[in-house]
């Protein structure tokens, strides 16, 4: 258990120096000169050095290295050069509106997919597993940023069914306090109803875009994974002992089938954080991605690599999350 | 050997000598296996609507100037601008009063061209960094691995975009961003090729005769993991597609006026409410486009899951 | 059917009837006849069915709980349990007699119990299957059902998982598993060919005790002649998918048909030291005759 708890740690830490070598990489390999950026062009050479030599880049690239790496650890990702303020703060204010939206995008991947995948299994080569097949190959094939204008212009300017971009109505903003940060649950906290409604017509739309693409991804994995295990021999026993099919496979072969899902949902949670970056985009959704969006093109490199490591951080994190849940479905794993 | 007469139903009948269930050679049994594969291939409806699919993307983008009219995808004729669908613009035109229609069909060269750099750099990096980990194992495969395992955990598109954000917006960069980001799982597919056939006899027996590493890397090992290498290249093609043209309408992509899918999407975000097709259309080719993969590649690995 | 056996060995009363039972499995390559014209009876009595793996043995047994699959085809002129007409019993009917009337014992315990349940909820959950008890008395009669497979410490057992018990621990965790909701018939399939040889007799004696206590009646199914042998009353020895002999255990020696004949002789004999195996000498016409 130690050893296990040891690798794991180790393995995070390797991921983690991996993860900002990489940053700090494109960090120097930027066409831009950050010197330049700060000084402007007309400084005089001497001014250029002083400042070249105050920000470091005049030392040998591992202790730069060194110096960015305590920095980050330390939470500090220089200030953005868009709002001035530091990198970190801008991002925690995001953060919450992307893990809205990504969090409800899960739910409705798993509720949805997983009984997908197992009826396409227990159905396997008749109509219903050739719908889903077919429902979840679309699914993969779909560009997300195209079906959110496509469902903006059916649900939204069509028929009106769901709220358009952004979290909230002008005439709502405000009026409730930040307290997680993710306004439906801030909403609900505050007993402001008719915020709650209208901040979740607003979520639905591309929460369920999303939702549905790793729907897709969840349904496909599940139905193979369930494939296996109907071919399994307890499966013959449990229909021995006289149990309906519904409990054999629902309750026993299911049952096994979590052990496998709790690393493809976390490994769904990390793409639902991506894909938000295409989505927010086109839902002018306020949250991690529509920053990046923004930083890209106003060349704010520390935003960009700030959110880069956000991100990245959240992996490492579900990683050892579905390390830890794992013992929890699998009996097996308490006893390693 | 392979010319000695094979006992089978019709004697001499091509189909007779590859189905035979007693292959004289090697090469013969080489052979058979792939058109029992093909033959499996052939049966499946969707499989087969994939192969058209992508078979039509690259007619298309060969004789794409034979098709539409270049003039027209880049001509702006501000009169005609956001015209809806007529005989002269099957598919209407954009906010520049180009046609879409020759836009699409030209922009087929982009994600073509995007789709084949990318391919090309990704599986000799994976196999590069898979090959040496599984043959020579050791320190040399924990520190491949372990590297491998960093960029695998690595977010992907968020990465691409830091990429591409550091190097610049254009089509080079981001097949290079799309290409970084893609190749650990080549590399560990290389490597588990590898290390089953490692042991393999004919593996040893050409290192009894004194064959370098090099050599009985590049002739005995390379060609094991081909097959499965392209399956999974293929598999992927509608991921990097998406990628791109996400990139693309992001604007890190091809840069204006090329005729860049994703960028066209992006551009028929402004008039998405009146003129529909404007954003639609570009968009509904790159979704074809990449089920059109997705089925090849989905029917490629049941075939050769049937074959092994 | 042969001429042979069939002498009645004391049975009471008849559970089980079949009549020109077969199987047929539809594939891609057209149909596979795993099971064909299979005709036995069970009293209350130990049957044992031998023969090579693919003699349609294992098939048999599943056919009997209607459990071969959703390309299995059953076809008989007759298949009764005591007054239940099985040959035409729809997967419902099944379903109810399934534990409740027939259980099975499988090969491997590691394989054939869930992972991730406890073996007492498994035990418990035959039970309130078929009882429709609570969870308490549920819980009462699986600890007692542990008890009478000679586990001795129920209540820990209990909570064990299947990968913390051994082999001889687990296939009586199964047996009683099958037997806690009081079948007529046990149907144990290679029930101690996957367990150590240790252990294996200790097994068969449990499950042969709680049989014959319980009034049931057993199919044993192997591949071990001298198993069946010395352990059941009569043995049915299966070939391609027909029963080509059947006769009492004891005189299992004066069998006549030539295949039992060659399995006889292909048996190691202590003091009789052979230099070469003999091979089984098939004959295509045992096929033709009883087809």
């Amino acid at each position: 258990m130690a050893n296990r708890a040891a690798r794991s740690l180790l393995s995070v830490a390797l991921t983690f120096l991996g993860l900002t070598c990489v940053t700090f990489f494109i960090g120097r390999v930027i066409p831009i000169d950050p010197v330049l950026a700060i000084v402007g062009d007309k400084a005089s050479a001497e001014t250029y050095a002083r400042v070249r030599a105050e920000i470091g880049l005049d030392l040998p690239l591992p202790v730069q290295y060194w110096r960015y790496l305590t920095k980050v650890l330390h939470g500090d990702f220089g200030n953005s050069v868009i709002t001035s303020r530091p990198v970190l703060h801008d991002l925690l204010q995001v953060f919450p509106a992307t893990l809205e939206l990504a969090l409800l995008a899960l739910l409705i991947g798993v509720v949805a997919g997983v009984p997908m995948g197992v009826i396409a299994a227990t159905h396997r080569g008749r109509w219903q597993d050739q719908v889903i097949r077919f429902l979840s190959l679309l699914g993969y094939s779909m560009p997300v940023f195209w079906l959110g204008l496509i469902g903006l212009l059916l649900f939204y300017a069509k028929l009106g069914w769901v709220e358009g971009p952004g979290r909230l109505d002008v005439a709502f903003d405000d009026i409730v306090g930040p307290v997680t940060g993710m306004v439906t649950i801030d909403s609900l906290l505050a007993g402001e109803y008719e915020v709650f409604w209208n901040a979740f017509w607003h979520l639905l739309l591309p929460a369920s875009i999303l939702g549905y693409l790793s729907l897709a991804y969840v349904a496909r994995m599940t139905r193979s994974f369930m494939l296996a295990q109907l071919r399994q021999e307890y499966v013959l026993a449990t229909l021995a002992k006289g149990l309906s099919p519904w409990r054999v496979v629902w309750v026993h072969a299911l049952g096994n089938v979590w052990v496998q899902l709790v690393t493809v949902i976390a490994l769904t949670f990390g793409s639902l954080l991506e894909g938000a970056v295409l989505t927010e985009t086109v839902f002018a959704w306020p949250g991690l991605g529509l920053y990046m969006k923004n930083s890209l093109f106003n060349a704010d490199l520390n935003a960009v690599l700030g959110a880069t490591v956000l991100v990245g951080v959240v992996y490492i994190g579900l990683n050892m999350i579905s390390d830890l849940i794992y013992p929890l479905v699998d009996p097996r794993a308490r006893d390693q | 050997m392979a010319t000695a007469p094979v006992p089978g139903p019709v004697p001499g009948s091509l189909r007779a000598w590859l189905l035979s269930p007693a292959p004289a050679s090697r090469r013969q049994a080489r052979f058979g296996r792939w058109f029992r594969a093909w033959l499996g291939f052939r049966r499946n409806p969707l499989a087969m609507s994939g192969l058209a699919i992508v078979a039509l993307l690259v007619l298309m983008a060969v004789f794409a100037p034979l098709i539409a009219d270049q003039q027209s995808a880049t001509l702006q004729v501000l009169q005609d601008r956001l015209q809806p669908a007529s005989w002269q613009h099957p598919f209407g035109t954009d906010e520049l009063g180009r046609d879409i229609f020759a836009r699409v069909v030209f922009g087929s060269r982009i994600t073509l061209t995007i789709v084949v750099m990318v391919g090309v750099i990704v599986v000799p990096v994976g196999l590069a960094i898979g090959l040496p980990a599984g043959y020579f194992g050791g320190v040399v495969d924990t520190v491949l691995m372990r590297i491998t395992d960093i960029f695998l955990a690595f977010p992907r598109l968020v990465l691409a975009l830091a990429f591409a954000a550091a190097l610049g917006p254009g089509i080079e960069n981001a097949v290079i961003a799309i290409a970084l980001t893609a190749w650990p799982p080549y590399a560990r597919l290389a490597r588990a090729e590898t290390l089953t056939s490692r042991r393999a006899e004919f593996i040893q027996a050409a290192e009894l005769q004194g064959a370098s590493h090099l050599r009985i890397i590049a002739t005995q090992i390379v060609p094991l993991c081909l097959p499965s290498v392209i399956i999974r290249l293929t598999l992927d093609m509608a991921g990097i597609i998406l990628t791109a043209a996400g990139l693309g309408f992001l604007g890190l992509g091809a840069q204006p006026p090329a005729p860049e899918w994703g960028a066209m999407v992006s551009s028929g975000r402004q008039v998405l409410l009146d003129q529909w097709w404007v954003a639609t259309i570009p968009g509904l080719a790159i979704f074809i486009v990449s089920l059109g993969f997705n089925l090849l590649g989905d029917g490629l690995r049941d075939a050769s899951d049937a074959r092994s | 059917m042969t001429d042979t056996g069939m002498t009645d060995t004391g049975m009471t009363d008849t559970l089980l009837t079949v009549r020109n039972l077969s199987v047929t499995y539809s594939g891609d390559d057209g149909d596979v006849r795993a099971v064909r014209n299979v005709s036995f009876t069970l009293g209350r009595e130990r049957l044992g069915i031998v023969g090579e793996s693919g003699s349609g043995k294992s098939t048999t047994g599943r056919a009997i709980m209607g459990l071969v699959g959703q390309s299995g085809r059953i076809e008989a002129d007759e298949m009764r349990l005591g007054d239940t007409d099985l040959a035409h019993l729809g997967e419902h009917g099944f379903r109810k007699l399934r534990g409740q009337r027939i259980a099975m014992v499988l090969q491997d315990p590691k394989y054939s119990l869930d992972p991730v349940m406890s073996v007492g909820r498994q035990i418990a959950e035959t039970h309130r299957t078929h009882l429709r008890s609570t969870k308490r008395d549920a819980r009462r009669a699986a600890l007692e059902m542990l008890e009478a497979v000679h586990i001795r410490d129920p209540e820990r057992v209990y909570t064990m998982y299947p990968h913390q018990v051994s082999g001889g621990m687990g296939q009586r965790v199964m047996i009683a598993m099958m037997l806690i909701a009081d079948p007529d018939i046990l149907i144990a399939d290679e029930p101690t060919s996957a367990l150590d040889v240790t252990v294996q007799t200790q097994v068969l004696a449990i499950m042969d005790d709680l049989v014959r206590s319980r009034g049931m009646g057993l199919i044993l199914i192997s591949h071990n002649l001298h198993l069946v042998s010395s352990f059941c009353d009569r043995v049915l020895v299966m070939y391609a998918g027909q029963v080509v002999e059947t006769c009492e255990a004891a005189k299992l020696s004066e069998a006549k048909h030539p295949y039992t004949r060659g399995l006889l002789a292909a048996l190691p004999q202590l003091g009789n030291r052979r230099a070469e195996l003999p091979q089984l000498q098939r004959d295509p016409a045992w096929m033709a005759d009883l087809a």
